[in-house]
């Protein structure tokens, strides 16, 4: 590896754009930053040498380099978006549809999609943003962030650190402001330099040469964001940890207590009463939805007691004691050592259980020979009646509807809308008779029953939805997010300013540098001179554009 | 300085830099790795094909079948079809029957079928077991404990479990009989 030897005798690292000492750019190595064909010297990272553009010899070296190239960086990030905007094209593995006839991914894809769904299952497109190399690549975005970082922080500290008043004549002519004047006198000199000071410069001196500079903590900004984003990155690992992240949904009858699930049996839960309020239907704000919809719910509730189960032998039932009795609301949900449970969903209108009576067809007033309940968490196959009537549940459907074949059957497990097929066997041991009942079904199988069923009560309850979740990589976030925004501020509302004044026999170089709002330092700069016969700089990338 | 001490600055310089990268990018390589470990562990908790089935126990409700209870490690050293159905499954209905067809072949092959029903209630069960006269064991998972544990998704859904204990094929959605039948054949004590 050469070092170069600048004219001033700085020894700088290969690789160097502009000398660490005085400023004189390196031939040679102008092209890295692509001064050779521009008057005005680009300053990014102050010339210094990123050693990853120029030094490669051992493998981790190799890796290291190859990493702290924004290039790769930017690819990188492109590769990540173009690939997550394909796992959007069709559904992922987990949202195929549950009525779908086969939700095999290896049939469903072609079969719903022809050979580009099976190119997009055989290629893992159907579970991706799970999949290793998606994450893989995710995590190459992080490690080039990290590395490119550091490639680059590190030397813009050592350079700004180090930094040497006295610069080349060829550095001070190539800054965008720049002039030259002649000689000053110490009155003045001195008067330029208190101005700065007293505009908050920083100054070092070093043989009658001067460097003023402020504010040159904002070049850390980009820097602090990027840790700001790695944290968040670690915030997502932790989230996919269980113990930073649960999230789980229940549904809870009325009067039902069971256990919530993710919390490994520890807390149970009861649903005393799900409420499904309205807005008042006279309510001007709503009319035109109401008009629409009938209705507009005002509130969602569900009022909850939580339990602490005491450890007890696996399988006994536990002792439960109650830690919070409270209403959960959309939007407000109870929170308890840790977990919230949310109100998410809610069924109305569930049967907990029928009662029916039975009476004689032609009988006008219904006089009930018997009566029977029917409780539908748990029929029985029969009923043995008063007056020696037996009632056989033949067959029960939770949630009647009729099927592609126009057979009765039940649409779900839940009893939602109850029907029955009943034999009634009378005393006199005549023949049995079949009755279908249902809500607002009244059938008789033959329609030459003796004996008829008619539903006399029934009770009902309410369903509630509840999500139960616990997200502990939250504050992580948070930090993440405020670090990065700290970074964003530091960068955006400072600037670095710094400002050389060389003297020498023949006069006064004067240049001046900001990474933005040139403006502002040109006022700086007018401010400090103010009284002196120093020349106010030009601004040469203006002149270069009118040339 | 002279040159020899020059050179020694320059190696301990280069031999720091080593360390330091090799350090930084070890502990990236470190936190992906975790991060992908993490990552399928969260997906471990569903079983899947070369995974141990989880055992369980449930009351068993045919009664055309002599079994009271079904646990799973009894039938250590058969192979087991799972399946995961409900009365009120259309698709779980139509394979019913292709189960039926198969089970007393594949019972003496050492083959045991155990279909969970989700059912809430027995007596939905007991008619359907009456309607297609089941003669395999169907335990109740009236809870949904052991839905839960294998993490049943919409059903039917079969898993197939060597006489080994571990899982074969995880099945999601409906068979056709000669796929039931390739992947009985597949758990087959041997």
């Amino acid at each position: 590896m050469k070092e170069v030897k600048c004219d001033c005798g700085h020894i700088n690292p290969h690789g160097t754009v502009l000398c660490e000492s005085c400023g004189k750019p390196i031939e040679g190595n102008q092209h890295i930053d692509g001064n050779d064909n521009h008057k005005l010297l680009n300053m990014r990272y102050d010339g210094t040498a990123r050693r990853s553009q120029t030094y490669n010899k051992s493998i981790i070296d190799k890796i290291w380099s190859f990493f702290s190239s924004v290039k790769v960086g930017v690819w990188l990030i492109i590769l990540a978006l173009i690939a997550s905007i394909i796992g959007t094209i069709f559904p992922q593995e987990m949202y195929i549809p549950a009525e779908a006839p086969n939700r095999d991914p290896a049939v469903f894809y072609e079969d719903q999609y022809g050979i580009l769904g099976l190119i997009y299952y055989q290629l893992g497109f159907h579970n991706l943003y799970s999949s290793l190399w998606y994450m893989i690549l995710i995590a190459l975005i992080g490690v080039s962030l990290v590395i490119c970082s550091l490639d680059r922080f590190v030397p813009l500290y050592k350079a700004l650190r180090n930094q040497k008043p006295r610069k080349h004549k060829s550095f001070l002519s190539r800054q965008r402001l720049y002039s030259e004047s002649d000689a000053i006198s110490e009155e003045d000199y001195q008067l330029i330099k208190k101005n700065l000071k007293k505009n908050r410069y920083k100054i070092v001196e070093e043989n009658g040469h001067l460097l003023a500079e402020k504010g040159r903590f904002s070049r850390w900004g980009p820097y602090v964001n990027h840790i700001g984003l790695i944290i968040i990155l670690l915030a997502a690992i932790l989230r996919s940890i269980p113990l930073f992240y649960m999230d789980e949904y229940v549904w809870v009858r009325e009067g039902q207590q069971i256990v919530i699930p993710g919390t490994e049996g520890q807390y149970y839960i009861e649903n005393k009463d799900f409420i499904l309020e309205t807005h008042d239907e006279n309510d001007e704000r709503f009319r035109e939805a109401i008009m629409q919809e009938g209705s507009v719910p005002s509130n969602f509730q569900t009022d909850v007691v939580v339990y602490k189960a005491e450890k007890s032998i696996p399988g006994a039932k536990p002792e439960l004691n109650a830690i919070l009795d409270d209403s959960i609301q959309m939007n407000a949900p109870v929170k308890f050592d840790g977990y919230s449970i949310y109100q998410q969903g809610y069924q109305l209108n569930e049967f907990t259980n029928m009662t029916f009576k039975l009476h004689k067809t032609e009988d006008a007033e219904e006089e009930a020979l018997a009566t029977f309940t029917v409780d539908l968490t748990e029929p029985e196959s029969q009923y043995e009646l008063d007056n020696g009537y037996r009632v056989i549940l033949d067959q029960y459907y939770p949630d009647y509807y009729l099927d592609d074949n126009g057979e009765p059957a039940s649409e779900t497990n839940f009893p939602r809308n109850p029907a029955f097929v009943f034999i009634v066997y009378p005393p006199d041991n005549t023949e049995p008779e079949v009755s279908f009942l249902g809500i607002g079904r009244n059938i008789d199988a033959t329609g030459a029953n003796e004996y008829k069923l008619g539903i006399l009560d029934f009770e009902m309850h309410d369903v509630s939805g509840l999500i139960v979740k616990y997200d502990r990589s939250l504050p992580f976030f948070g930090i993440g997010a405020a670090i990065f925004m700290i970074g964003v501020i530091q960068g955006m509302y400072w600037q670095h300013r710094r400002v050389w004044l060389n003297r020498n026999e023949n006069g006064v170089l004067m240049a001046a540098h900001t990474n933005k709002n040139w403006y502002g330092i040109k006022k700086d700069i007018e401010k400090a001179i103010q009284n002196t016969d120093i020349k106010m700089v030009e601004d040469q990338q203006e002149l270069d554009e009118k040339g | 300085m002279g040159i020899e001490e020059a050179k020694i600055k320059k190696h301990k310089k280069k031999r720091n830099r080593f360390i330091f990268r090799i350090s930084i990018l070890a502990v990236l390589v470190g936190a992906t790795i975790f991060a992908l470990v993490s990552n399928s562990r969260a997906d471990n908790t569903i079983y899947r094909a070369g995974d141990q089935a989880p055992d369980f126990q449930l009351q068993q409700i045919n009664e055309n079948n002599e079994w009271e209870t079904i646990q799973l490690s009894d039938f250590k050293g058969k192979g087991v079809m799972l399946n995961f159905w409900g009365t009120w499954c259309k698709p779980c209905e139509a394979e019913m029957p292709y189960m039926q067809s198969l089970y007393p072949e594949y019972e003496e092959k050492g083959i045991e079928i155990i279909a969970v029903s989700l059912d809430n209630t027995k007596l939905v069960v007991d008619r359907f077991i009456d309607k297609y006269d089941l003669t395999f064991p169907i335990p109740h998972d009236v809870t949904g404990e052991v839905r839960d544990l294998y993490k049943i998704g919409p059903i039917p859904s079969s898993i197939f479990i060597n006489p080994e204990g571990e899982i074969e094929t995880v099945v999601n959605g409906a068979l056709t009989l000669d796929r039931l039948e390739g992947y009985l054949q597949e758990i087959q004590p041997k």
